[in-house]
This record gives structure tokens, sequence and C-alpha cells, in this order.
């Protein structure tokens, strides 16, 4: 039999995956792809991630051998123009003709834009592939303000990208009354808007823009309402068109408002003609999220197979992936009485506001909405599509932990019936995870994803798999409890007391007594930092240093590049203009580029691991110390000026700041200590942002703990009010010795506080009343830690064995890594930019 | 069987090699990194390229095992790969390429295919 042809128009994130689909179910078609796009499908969903680092070929669907691999050929930059249905052949831009006997349009959608005098002008741009997105970079480097034309989905994904571009100002301008009309109500919209208020953005609503100003490039927008608004760019996000011209062209019926009409098979008006993902109409609908492109996908390459599969439409529910602000909507969220009843829950404090839509008769969930906490969006999710009963107080749903909560969310998900789908985008159900964990013994989302493809499209889905896995293997009986890795069946806590008890000295023997197999890069650090908060060894000594993680191991962090970075400790921030110049000298003789750290010291950049001991050597010659930067180790002590210059201290932050970050250097813990000490409540230093953080009172000193900066922002509360400096460090050691021993691994000391049960008040028991009876022992063992401190980096400079280690090349000592490639930047080098295959 | 012929170029002595660990051989224009995992009493050899973002780490990651498989872990985002086969163990990045490694009179020789 003659291979049957199967032509696709479009190399989209549908075209992809239907060609997945078909293979995996017949693997005897000769398919050919036409793609536009100068570049393999990629991830589209995922496209502002390009502006968070990650390269056009992360986002890519698959490799180019993998093409090859198929059979498939792949003509990218090379449209379709024409379709010949009577010779059922394709022509191309480049002028190739190709026979079909399928031929299938995946040709997505091209952004609206609407028909506004100016909106040809430069700086005007839309937000839809790759290249647009270089353009807008390009564009935004010497752009001060932006704008973005369009509060739906998509706009205001854009206009956080333009924040994150640095533009110093980014307004969205909405031509509705509200944001995101088609999914949230006005009140919710309300909510997000002062949400999004907070993250640096003004937004406009009811403004219909009339015309676009400037000469030549942008330079105002004109609204109906005779104001104006200056901007330097203008990015277009005002809905989708789907791009149904070849089929019109054809004489393919298309819809009056656009989209390539389809039945319930995806066959266009001829037969032979397939439509899928955002191009095609289906019962007056245009679909534009993915996991209804995807299961278009599926339903197509079924029919071409004789399978019996039919699309019947799809849920629209959303969750926004604005970073920052957590909105969701499912099911119908606007539904309201006579046909529906309502619950309301509004936190305008917090900037919450949640909303969920449930049957006259109380049973059923119909939709709802949910802005500035989603966690339960998911089991919401499920409970619409799965119809399953409401408890006898829905409430409980969007309020959330009263009381019970764990387990009423399993109850949730023993409830789900097997067919309730989980990953929308990938279709993957409930039963198929479940059996993944008993059948296939998948125990890790890595395990899960690779096995099922579930949680590997947009994502969204992680969180629920994650529980459901948990849940089946408690259910097989499996004892699920923070064990640190396949290696080691304890939990960081069992792990510390039992290598203490056993007096073990190095990860080997830790593993031979403790627990099997080889060991991982999991079970190493952790084993190392433990060993290194109780005995305060070298880290280096051997049989140690391999157990390390690598910037312990080079004691140095290691860098975009592979070159590392050298932090000297500047105990307080204080330093000397000597000392200054020695830093400049050493930095300035290596090569290396200077920058000031947030925790006020300087950082040098570029080292070549072969000059890292020289550099230490002249360091530590000129009487500086390692910074521990590269450890899960006593990072800084900030300090404000203080009594000696400033005229509102009330005591010597800085010679306080010293004496804490001398006593505790080089302390190993569960995760990096930050600390500092302010003057006096005007908090120069930010201590309540800390680890542990000291404010100089009247009388004495206050102490607040387990705060933290970072991704999730936490203050520090208040521990111990008005004490003298002696019993403030005694609070400080019976606090950290309790942290380091208790928390699990890379924990900070905020999540760690956060999970403490009683919470402060346990905590201020335990350590300034003494309730567990710990004070005396904790603060002996940490007296013990600082008697035994010493410099990693003059121990390792001593140490020609350890020396020997900084070589990049085993067999060439004397040569540095070839690869290694610097740019330049402002006078200085930066590192090159990640490589790609 | 199908006669290969190896070619094997000396890295370093045994002793130069460090324990449960890698270092980096310098091979021509080639880096590779060879890994001593004493524990097992076993000699890998891989590219020292990490696939994942086209940096010359391996050498300097930490080794272990997933079950039996012996594998190391990029100390740039803990991508893991199979010591044994060079496949990615954590995710989809390509496979590492791997070479055989011999020891003869304290001396550690890695295999080139030509
Ligand atoms: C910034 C952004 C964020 C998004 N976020 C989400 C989200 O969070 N969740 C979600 O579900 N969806 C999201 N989407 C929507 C999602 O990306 C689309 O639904 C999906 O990409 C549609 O796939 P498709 O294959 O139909 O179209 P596309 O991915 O657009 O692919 C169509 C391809 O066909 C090509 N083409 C067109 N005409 C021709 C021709 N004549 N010849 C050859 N090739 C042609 C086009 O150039 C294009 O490459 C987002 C979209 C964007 C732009
Ligand atoms: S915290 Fe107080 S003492 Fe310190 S610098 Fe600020 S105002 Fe001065
Ligand atoms: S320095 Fe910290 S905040 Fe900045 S890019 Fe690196 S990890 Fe992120
Ligand atoms: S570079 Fe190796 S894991 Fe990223």
């Amino acid at each position: 039999m003659k291979q049957e042809k199967i032509v696709i128009i479009g190399n989209g994130m549908v075209g992809y995956k239907f060609c997945e689909k078909i293979i995996s179910k017949k693997n005897d078609f000769d398919i050919i792809i036409f793609g536009e796009e100068p570049r393999r499908a990629y991830d589209r969903v995922h496209l502002s991630e390009y502006f968070n680092g990650k390269s056009a070929d992360d986002l890519s669907l698959s490799t180019s051998e993998w093409y090859t691999q198929q059979g498939i050929t792949l003509y990218l930059n090379d449209p379709v123009k024409e379709i010949d249905r009577n010779n059922r052949t394709v022509h191309s831009s480049k002028g190739l003709t190709v026979k079909y006997d399928y031929l299938i349009i995946a040709t997505g959608s091209a952004p609206f834009v609407p028909d506004i005098p100016g909106i040809d002008k430069e700086g005007v741009f839309v937000y839809r592939t790759i290249e647009d997105l270089d353009l807008i970079r390009n564009y935004a480097t010497h752009a001060k303000t932006g704008a973005v034309l369009g509060g739906g989905l998509l706009g205001l994904e854009a206009a956080k990208a333009l924040i994150d571009l640095n533009l110093s100002e980014t307004n969205v301008i909405e031509f509705a009354p509200r944001l995101m009309p088609r999914q949230i109500d006005s009140a919710g919209s309300g909510m997000l808007q002062s949400k999004l208020k907070a993250l640096g953005l003004n937004i406009y609503t009811n403004k219909g823009t009339s015309s676009i100003e400037g000469t030549d490039r942008i330079s105002a927008l004109k609204f109906n309402d005779g104001t104006e608004l200056k901007t330097d760019m203008l990015v277009i996000s005002a809905g989708i068109r789907p791009r149904d011209e070849l089929a019109k062209l054809s004489g393919i019926e298309v819809g009056t408002r656009g989209g390539i009409i389809v039945n319930e098979y995806m066959q266009t008006s001829d037969p032979s003609i397939f439509a899928i993902g955002e191009c095609a109409l289906f019962d007056h609908n245009i679909y534009g999220l993915i996991a209804p492109g995807y299961e278009m996908a599926e339903v197509a390459a079924a029919r071409i197979c004789n399978d019996i599969k039919t699309f019947k439409g799809f849920d629209m529910s959303t969750k926004l992936k604005l970073i920052g602000v957590d909105v969701a909507s499912f099911g119908d969220p606007f539904t309201t009485e006579p046909d529906a009843r309502t619950i309301l829950f509004e936190d305008s404090h917090k900037g919450i506001y949640k909303r969920i839509n449930i049957s006259n008769d109380g049973k059923y969930l119909l939709g709802g909405i949910l802005i500035g906490e989603a966690e339960a969006y998911n089991m919401l999710l499920q409970t619409v599509n799965n119809k399953i009963l409401l408890p006898p107080n829905p409430e409980d749903l969007i309020l959330g932990s009263r009381g019970g909560s764990a387990q009423s969310e399993n109850a949730g998900l023993a409830g789900l019936p097997d067919e309730a789908l989980i990953c929308s985008c990938e279709g993957i159900s409930k039963g198929a995870i479940c059996n993944a964990v008993s059948e296939d013994g998948c125990e890790s989302i890595d395990a899960i994803k690779k096995c099922t493809k579930a949680g590997t499209g947009c994502g969204g889905c992680i969180p629920m798999v994650k529980d459901l896995m948990l849940h089946t293997m408690k259910q097989n009986g499996k004892y699920v409890r923070n064990v640190v890795c396949e290696h080691f069946h304890l939990s960081r806590q069992e792990l510390y007391d039992l290598i203490k008890i056993h007096n073990l000295k190095n990860y080997e023997q830790v593993l031979d007594n403790l627990g099997k197999g080889d060991g991982c890069e999991v079970c190493k650090p952790l084993v190392s930092s433990l060993l290194a908060s109780l005995w305060n060894d070298m880290i280096l000594k051997k049989g140690n240093d391999t157990a390390q993680d690598s910037n312990d191991r080079f004691l140095a962090n290691i860098q975009k590049g592979g070159t590392y970075s050298v932090v000297p400790r500047i105990p307080g921030g204080e330093i000397t203009p000597e000392k200054l110049v020695i830093i400049g000298q050493v930095a300035e003789k290596y090569g290396l580029y200077t920058k000031i750290t947030g925790g006020q010291r300087i950082d040098m950049f570029g080292a070549h691991l072969s000059d890292l001991p020289l550099i230490w050597e002249e360091l530590i010659n000129a009487g500086f110390e390692s910074g521990h930067a590269y450890g899960k180790a006593l990072r800084t002590v900030k300090s404000c000026v203080g009594s000696t210059w400033c005229r509102f201290g009330l005591h010597d932050s800085v010679s306080y700041a010293i004496r804490i970050e001398e006593r505790y250097r080089g302390l190993r813990a569960p995760h990096k200590l930050k600390s500092a000490v302010s003057g006096c409540i005007r908090e120069c230093a930010e201590a309540q942002s800390k680890d542990f953080g000291i404010i100089a009172t009247e009388k004495g000193w206050n102490l607040y703990v387990c705060g933290n900066g970072g991704s999730k922002p936490q203050h520090a509360l208040l521990l111990a009010a008005d004490v003298d400096s002696d019993t403030c460090i005694k609070y400080i050691d019976r606090f950290l010795m309790f942290y380091i021993r208790t928390a699990d691994p890379l924990t900070r000391t905020a999540p760690w506080l956060n999970k403490m049960e009683g919470g402060m008040e346990y905590l201020r028991n335990v350590v300034v009343n003494d309730s567990l009876g710990m004070a005396e022992q904790w603060e002996l063992e940490m007296q013990a830690l600082v008697d035994s401190y010493q410099c990693e980096w003059k121990t390792a400079i001593e140490d020609p064995e350890i020396r020997k280690r900084f070589n990049h090349f085993v067999n060439a000592p004397e040569e540095k890594d070839p690869s290694v490639k610097f740019d330049e930047m402002r006078g200085q080098k930066k590192a090159a930019d990640w490589t790609l295959a | 069987m199908i006669e290969t012929t190896t070619n094997w170029f000396a890295a370093c002595r045994v002793e130069d090699a460090v324990e449960n660990g890698g270092v980096c051989v310098k091979c021509g224009d080639d880096q590779i990194a060879l890994f001593y995992f004493t524990r097992r009493n076993e000699w890998y050899a891989t590219q020292n390229l990490c696939p994942h973002r086209q940096q010359m780490a391996l050498s300097r990651g930490m080794i272990g095992s997933a079950g039996e498989d012996p594998k190391i872990a990029c100390p740039f985002h803990k991508k893991t790969f199979s010591l044994a086969t060079g496949e990615c163990l954590s995710g989809d990045e390509c496979a590492i390429q791997t070479y055989p490694v011999k020891v003869e009179d304290g001396l550690v020789y890695i295999g080139l295919n030509n």
C-alpha cells in the first residue's frame, strides 16, 4: 500500500502536538510540515519566561533530531500560500508544491490590531512570537515608560514583562470598565487592580484610544475622553484573530467573525482537511488556550486513524501566571441568582477576593473566581468538572483551614472519580496518575512526568499531582515522611541525632552506618552540613571534600561560565581604607569584576579555579578571612553606623554587629543565616528582615527572629525586648542551636517558625523561659563551635593536598579552562551569556 | 564480535584522581570528566560539558547512585546523568558521552574510540 501523506500547515504548539499524537497511534504516514516562523515549535504559553532567562532553545518543544528520527520533513520559514483543493496540493512561498491525503491546518491566531490612527508608528508592538519579544527587549533599552493596550489575560502578562524589562512606568489601558472582563467579575477586578498597583502597574479602565501620537515613533496615546498619556512604547494585546486566511482563500467555510468552521471530528467543510488549535471555530467558539488545542489534536489524529473520538467543547478555566498575584477563574464564574447562589469572601486588607457559585439546591459547585490566593483552584475545578457533591458547609471550600484542613483535602482527593482529568494539557486522568504510582513505582514528580507526561504542559496541575502521589503512597501503606532521599530513610533531625550518638565523623561513615547505596547530590551536602554543625571540622578534610556541594568543595560560589566569586568577610560592614585598597589591588591583578553586595561587603567575580588559592593567599596575608558566602552558614551581620556618628543612635550598633558576626562566623546551618543591628528604631540596617535582627532601645536591645527577604519576604518577630548585650547573645545561641537541630534541610528560619506548632509563643518559651531545659547545653555547644572556628581558606592554602584540587585540569595543572568566556559591560567584565546547543 | 580499535589515552596517575569524585582531563582540545568511584571501586569517564547550559562543569559535580545506577549531578542546576550510559536521569536533557576507563600500573587510561 502506498504511504498516506499528511501535510501540516503551522508548526506551533498544536501542530506539534498533532505530530506526537499521530505518531503514537500509527507510524506509517509520510508527514510534511510547513512552518512560517523561523524556528521549531516552542512553548508559547511560557513565552514570557524568555525575559526571565529562558532561551529560545529552552522553550523549544523538541529537538531537530526528533523530527528526523520520526521521519518528518520540516520546512521552516516557508509559509504555505495556497491550498489547491482540486489537485489536493499545497503551494509554499518558496515555491514547493506538495500533495496531501490529509491536510491539517494549525495556523493558530494573530494578535488583533485595532485600526487606530498612528498604529504603524515605531515603538508599537504585538506579543506573540519570540521575534516580537526580541524587538520589545531591544526597544525597551532606550524606553522609560511603556503601555499595554488591553487588560485581559495576555495584556497583564505583557505588562508584567515590561516591568521586568525595567521600564520605570508601565500603564495598562483597558476599554472595558474592568480588567479581565471575560474571566472575572467587577469586585474581583477591583481587588486585582489594587494588587497590580502595588506591583507598580498603573491601570486605566474605561479608556478608548483615539490615536497614537508622535512623529515617527510613538510618544503618547490620545483617548476618546480628551486625555493623553505619554509613553515611549506600546504593546497591543487587544485579543486574537484566528488565522483563517488560507482556508478562506480556498473556499473552506469560515465563521462570519473569523475561524475555520469544524465539526466534532475537527473536519472542515472539506472532510480531508482538518483545522485544530486557535484557528478552529467549534460551535461558535474559538478556544484561545492550550489544553483545548491539545484535545483537538488528539481528536483529529484519532479520526485519521479511524478511532472514534469527538470534541465536546472545553472548559475555559484559567489560572493567570502573573508573578505576584494569584488569579483564577473556573467553571461558570458569572452565574448569579436566580440560576445559582453565590458565596463571597473578601479581605481587602490582604487583598483576597473569592467567589463561588453553587446550584440552588446547594449540591453542586458551578464555578467561581479566586484573587490573591488561588491554592484551592485545582480542587475547586475538579469539584465542578466531576460534579462532586458539596459538603454541608460549602463556604469551607474558600475559607479553608479552620481546623482539619489536611484531612478534608485528602477526603477531596479520594472523592475524585478515576476519570477526573488532572492534567488537562496532556489529558491525564487521576486513574492514570495513581496507576503510575502504584503499578510503575513512580514516587517523585519527575518520575510521574516521565511516565505519564502529566505536568509537562502549563505545569498548573503539579501541586495536585504531588498531593495525589503522596495520597496514593499512603494508601498503599507506604509510610510517607520527610525522609532525606533514597539513601537515608530518616528525617534530617533523626540523622542529626544519630550522627551525634554514634559519633560519626565523615560522610562515608554516616552512609555505612545509617544509609544504603552510594549517596547522591541530596544527602551528601546535607550530611556534610550536619557534620559541620556538629563537629566544626574543616569541611575539606579528606573524605568530606567530595561530599560537599560544589560551592563548599571549592570554598567559593560557582558562577555562570564556571568561574568563581570571592567574598572576604567584612564584619559589620566596617572596613579600613587600607583594606579597601588591598581588595582593589587584588581584583585588578586577577581581573575580577567587583560589586558591593546587599550584605555590606564586596564581591569579586570571575576568578579562575586555579587563581582562587593565590587570591586568598594575598587576602589572608592582608588580614582578611573567608566570608562563607559559599556556605549554608552565617553570611553577614549588617549594621547601621549607630551612636558613633548618627545623631539618632542610641547604642554603638557597629561594635555590636562586629561582636555578633565574629561569634557566629562560619556556623553551618540548614540554610544561610543573615543578621543585622540597627542603632535605633529608624532601622536603617533592616534588622527586621533578617533571621535574627537587633534594634537598639533606650534600655538595651530588642531581638527579632525568623525574618527573611528573598522570594517570600517575611518580617521578623519580637523574641525579647530591652535585653542587655550578653543576654541577647545567650538568646541567640539558644535560638540558633534549636534551629540547627530541628529544621528541615534548606529551610530558613521563617518557614521553620511557620511550621512550628505553637509558633512564636512556643519558641519564646523554649528560648527565653528554657521550657525544654536545653538552654545550658545549647550554650555550651555553641561555645564549643565558636572556639573551634577556623578560617577554611587559611587551612586550605596551607595544605598542599587541598591546594592541588584547585586546578582545572588534572593532567595540565598550569592551564586554565579555555572554555571560560567573558563579555564587557560598563568597563568591567561579565560572564558570557548561557550558550546553547 | 566487531573489533573496535580503542585508543587508550593516559589521563593521570591513580593518586591524582579524587576519591569518590571527579577531575577534569585535558585531551587535545576536549575536556573529559574522570570519576573515581572509590566506594564501588569503579572508574567512569564522560564528557565534561553539561548539555543543560553548556557548562564545563561535570567533573566538579557530586557522584552518587540512583538505585543501582551510578550517576553524576551537575553543580550548576543539579541535572543528573547516568555514569554508565550517559542518559539524563532528571528531565529531558540530551545524553552525555561516556568513555571506557582502565587502570594499569597505577596509570588511568581513558578509551577514545577513533
Ligand atoms: C504570551 C502568551 C501567553 C499565553 N499563556 C497561556 C496560558 O497561560 N494558558 C493557555 O492555555 N494558553 C496560553 N496562551 C495561548 C496558547 O499559547 C495558544 O493557545 C497556543 O499556542 C495555540 O496553539 P496553535 O498551534 O493553535 O497556535 P500557534 O502556537 O500560534 O501556532 C501556529 C503556527 O502556525 C504558523 N502559521 C500561520 N500561518 C501559516 C501558514 N500559512 N503557513 C505555515 N505556518 C503558518 C504560525 O506562524 C505559528 O507558528 C498564551 C499565548 C501567548 C501569546
Ligand atoms: S537606625 Fe537609627 S542609629 Fe542607625 S543610622 Fe538609622 S537613624 Fe541612625
Ligand atoms: S543574585 Fe540572587 S536574586 Fe540575583 S539573580 Fe542571582 S539568585 Fe536571583
Ligand atoms: S549547566 Fe549543568 S545542570 Fe544546568
